[in-house]
């Protein structure tokens, strides 16, 4: 008996022969107070387009679009301002180029491990040590970057003209790609967990060893959520800030020479909100414009992040 | 008979030596040190990191950190008062705004929410993509909307409602995840009972959750205490005074930490350090208190 009733909750969700037939009121009010707490972060991404792409528009009204993309010139703070952003992408693209290349190999690398070599014990000592550095604050890896690993790589790389300046994009790039290793390393392990151990012991019983079986079965299989966990890695670094707003540098650069400064979408955003600019002018609109853009670019990777998980999660759950 | 003896000795150990452990070929053992070696430079990183920041740090961290108030003036009377005050009422406020909603939001989707439903696919999707949405972006909303739109100022409740916005999506999945962990069987019973859906919810589903929803909670706080670019966006900076109610102007430890690192004389990056390692202690202390409720109260079903 009790096994029907069972069978029959499951089904439903809820044992609907055992509910009233008109749910009470105060179920009602509570439903709809739910429904409004789970909207609010619906209102908030609207909020978040609204007050990004309003103010983006106006300032398009004032600087064609086709000029903002393609100019190789930022200085919107001069006498005769340009508003040619690409010195701030190469900026962005450069620290993140350096980040992923750091953190891309190294994070697939300790999830490896920590998934198919590292026993259990170990596995929860070295996890939650690995995801402390998730957990410190991003402005305390800024002073790490500018006051360390700046002087660190100026005494590491003399030589002619080319020594790193005191801002530079290659100190901030690797500091934000440590920084972003736990994030690629837990996300690529959540996926090679999910891949099922008759894979890994057919291929062991194939005679692979536990080489091949992490190289040619587990991280193939796992492949849509490793790539996942690279495009999360690598959004991050698109979107982070106080790393390179204050090892990078506040000029922009159209140089891909990672020695030299760059100034980030990121750090001018923040370089320049934090000053005493008044609503309405047409640098306080490129702030919302320099945002439009850098939410575009976010946006579009998290979306495909989210496919590729529910796509491994579809076949292996 | 004496003729079937055991098969010669010399024959056994190749046989043996195939099933048995041949040792580590060169190249697999290249290959684990390589896996070490990437989980290592994370790790080193994380020691020379901390180590740095507390030896630096270690000739300003005495009680004038606490007792004085932050000044671009003189390094040798300028502490972190403010800041510390500051970061403690964020930490209060966004929990206050975030927590509640959050959680709401985790009963909705799991407990009503018909994943079916493209609303509450909706739902779901918008809160993975808000949680990869950059800090900073959170900071335009905040400056658009409650600094200059409202008419709040880089304040109090300006900058928690702006954190608050800001973890809500760690608030919700941690939640989400915790609820899920209690067995249909519980509300199986409870509803059998004859107790309704909320009561369910309210008194069995929700006390066996609240482990799991408080180490996410402390989670998503110790994301906001951390955050310095969307008050910098704000317009949050250096004030010598703490915090007396929403509307007061504040500063946090990572917005003075970013100041302090920006100041030319070598003084105030020792000031930096020392600060940093009262916000790292700060962190440490909840993550402690996280994964000690963690620990304490892991229920098996």
């Amino acid at each position: 008996m009790s096994i029907n009733v069972d069978k029959r909750a499951a089904a439903a969700g809820t044992p609907g022969f055992l509910r009233q037939q008109r749910s009470r009121f105060g179920e009602k009010v509570i439903f709809a107070i739910l429904l409004t707490a789970a909207l609010v972060s619906v209102a908030t991404t609207l909020g978040i387009v609204v007050s990004l792409f309003v103010p983006a528009a106006e300032f398009f009204n004032e600087v064609p679009i086709g000029q903002f993309l393609t100019g190789t010139e930022w200085s919107p703070t001069f006498a005769n301002p340009e508003f040619g952003v690409l010195p701030l992408v190469v900026g962005t693209l450069l620290t993140t180029l350096i980040a992923s290349i750091v953190a891309l190999p190294l994070g697939l690398g300790s999830a490896i491990y920590l998934s198919e070599y590292a026993g259990d014990r170990l596995r929860r000592v070295l996890k939650p040590m690995l995801e402390v550095l998730a957990g410190i604050p991003t402005v305390i890896y800024g002073f790490f970057a500018l006051t360390l690993v700046t002087p660190f790589l100026r005494w590491l790389i003399p030589g002619g003209g080319d020594v790193p300046t005191i801002f530079n994009t290659l100190s901030a790039g690797l500091v934000m790609g440590v920084m972003i290793i736990p994030t690629v390393a837990s996300l690529s392990e959540d996926a090679m967990a999910a891949v099922p151990n008759g894979l890994r012991q057919g291929a062991f019983a194939l005679g692979s060893n536990k080489r091949q079986v992490s190289t040619r079965v587990v991280v193939p299989a796992a492949l849509s959520g490793i790539s996942a966990a690279f495009i999360l890695g690598i959004s991050r670094a698109i979107g982070e800030t106080m790393i390179v707003a204050m090892a990078g540098g506040a000029i922009p650069n159209m140089s891909w020479n990672p020695l030299e400064f760059h100034q980030t979408m990121t750090a001018f955003i923040a370089q320049t909100a934090g000053g005493d600019i008044s609503t309405g002018t047409t640098i306080y609109k490129t702030i919302f414009a320099v945002g439009a853009l850098l939410f575009v670019f976010t946006f579009l990777m998290n979306m495909v992040s989210i496919r590729l998980v529910r796509k491994y999660r579809e076949v292996y759950e | 008979m004496t003729t079937l003896a055991p098969p010669p000795a010399p024959e056994a150990p190749p046989e043996l030596n195939l099933l048995g452990k041949t040792g580590e070929p060169i190249r697999e053992r290249l290959f684990r040190w390589m896996l070490m070696a990437c989980l290592g430079v994370g790790l080193v990183t994380l020691v020379v990191l901390l180590t740095y920041v507390v030896l630096k740090g270690w000739p300003r961290l005495d009680s004038r950190l606490f007792t004085e108030m932050p000044s671009s003036i003189s390094p040798d009377t300028a502490g972190a008062q403010s800041a510390i005050m500051g970061t403690l009422w964020i930490m209060f406020f966004t929990a206050l705004w975030s927590l509640p909603v959050g959680i709401l939001s985790a009963i909705y989707l799991e407990e009503y929410g018909n994943s079916a439903r493209w609303w509450n696919r909706l739902i779901e999707i918008n809160l993975l993509n808000l949680a990869a949405v950059p800090s900073i972006v959170f900071g335009i909303l905040g400056l658009a909307f409650i600094s200059r739109g409202l008419g709040f100022g880089p304040t109090v409740l300006t900058g928690s409602l702006t954190l608050a916005l800001l973890v809500l999506p760690v608030v919700v999945i941690a939640s989400r995840e915790a609820i899920r962990a209690v067995p249909q069987s519980i509300r199986a019973g409870s509803l059998a009972l004859g107790a309704t859906k909320w009561q369910t919810i309210w008194r069995q589903v929700l006390p066996a959750a609240i482990p799991g929803i408080s180490t996410g909670a402390i989670l998503a706080l110790s994301r906001a205490i951390g955050e310095a670019a969307p008050l910098l966006m704000l317009g949050v900076s250096f004030v010598r005074f703490n915090p007396d109610g929403l509307l007061s102007d504040f500063t946090t430890l990572p917005v003075q930490i970013y100041g302090w690192t920006s100041e030319a004389r070598s003084e105030y990056q020792v000031l930096a350090a020392a600060a940093s390692v009262v916000l790292l202690i700060i962190l440490l202390a909840m993550n402690s208190v996280a994964i000690y409720i963690r620990n304490k109260t892991q229920k098996r079903w």
